[in-house]
């Protein structure tokens, strides 16, 4: 699981209002080389959770000096693009959980894949 | 990226093992798969660069392809682990990095959950005729949520009237970009029972598929 995946996921478990952003629990971090595309990374992020992204850089240990506000004028600040694309595409959560912020659920990922199914009484 | 270049790499994907039947786990054929993602590409330019989203992505051929004409990342959205399981062994196998995948059951989205967070949805969803009628309707309505750009979807060309219908009923537009022959091969146990010539007129118009656009 990338952390561009990671901003946009929410728990929806039923009666939790704001299941956003979920914790990260990992036991097993990869970091897998993506090709570096500056428009792609400057076009995503005013689409990001900029706070959720930082925060779960943290989580894993890979913020490296993220800065916690977004910089001004990033469109032209290809040092800065390069570690929000590390961060937001190369390190990748192979193993562990996501815990709702609200009800404490667990959403396991294994190999990779973060499992957002619910059971029949949460929906 | 030529078209038969894609669809010979697209041929080495994996798919189901065990496909199963209440999923409707058929898979996309290379060759539908190839001339979808090409036309998407070439004529719309709405993969390269773009985060896309793939919803029912089972074994993952049309993420891979999409991917391979440099999508800037390809989620693939799956309810079957099994299937998921495949897509992230395709993708090792391809060395492709610029794909993730999230286990999810579309059904029960939230409207909200994913709003426009995505440029393009590409999408093969089931047909909805195995006891899970309206299956595609559901799945169309949760990728137009999900697009901010278009919706790309494979129906069966006997279903698109009302496709058409409800596109105009959700305020959207759709757009035929392709008509392809479904040859669905004989995935199913009780598919094996029925030759193709024995197929009657209306299942015949059934192995058409058209590729439709949503806005």
């Amino acid at each position: 699981m990338k952390l561009l995946t990671h901003n946009m996921l929410t728990s929806h478990v039923k009666g939790v209002a704001k299941g956003y952003p979920l914790l990260i629990k990992a036991t097993e971090v990869k970091v897998n080389e993506v090709e570096f595309n500056p428009q792609f990374v400057s076009r995503m992020i005013p689409k990001l959770e900029w706070s959720a992204l930082v925060q779960a850089a943290e989580q894993l240990g890979h913020r490296e000096d993220l800065p916690a506000e977004l910089v001004p004028d990033y469109e032209k600040n290809e040092e800065f693009l390069k570690k929000v694309h590390r961060a937001l595409l190369e390190v990748e959560v192979i193993e562990g959980c996501l815990q709702c912020p609200e009800s404490g659920r667990e959403f396991p990922i294994s190999r990779g894949i973060p499992n957002m199914l619910l059971n029949e009484d949460e929906v | 990226m030529k078209l038969k270049e894609l669809e010979s790499f697209l041929q080495q994907v994996d798919v189901f093992e065990e496909p199963k039947i209440l999923l409707e786990q058929y898979p996309t054929t290379p060759h539908i798969a190839a001339c979808m993602l090409y036309t998407i590409h070439n004529t719309f330019d709405d993969i390269e660069g773009k985060l896309v989203a793939d919803l029912g992505c089972g074994c993952g051929v049309l993420s891979i392809g999409a991917a391979m004409l440099d999508a800037g990342v390809c989620v693939g959205f799956d309810i079957d682990d099994d299937a998921l399981h495949i897509f992230k062994r395709n993708a090792e196998e391809f060395e492709i990095s610029n794909v993730d995948l999230v286990q999810c059951d579309l059904c029960c989205l939230e409207a909200d959950a994913y709003a426009k967070k995505f440029d393009t949805v590409i999408m093969n969803p089931p047909f909805g005729t195995k006891r899970n009628q309206g299956m595609d309707m559901k799945f169309l309505r949760t990728a137009l949520t999900m697009a901010k750009t278009a919706v790309y979807s494979l129906h069966k060309t006997s279903t698109r009237q009302h496709i058409q219908k409800k596109a105009n009923d959700w305020g959207v537009k759709m757009e035929v970009i392709a008509e392809l022959r479904y040859d669905l091969p004989a995935s199913y146990k009780f598919h094996k029972k029925k030759s193709v010539s024995s197929y009657s007129t209306s299942q015949r118009s059934d192995m058409f598929s058209s590729c439709l656009k949503l806005y």
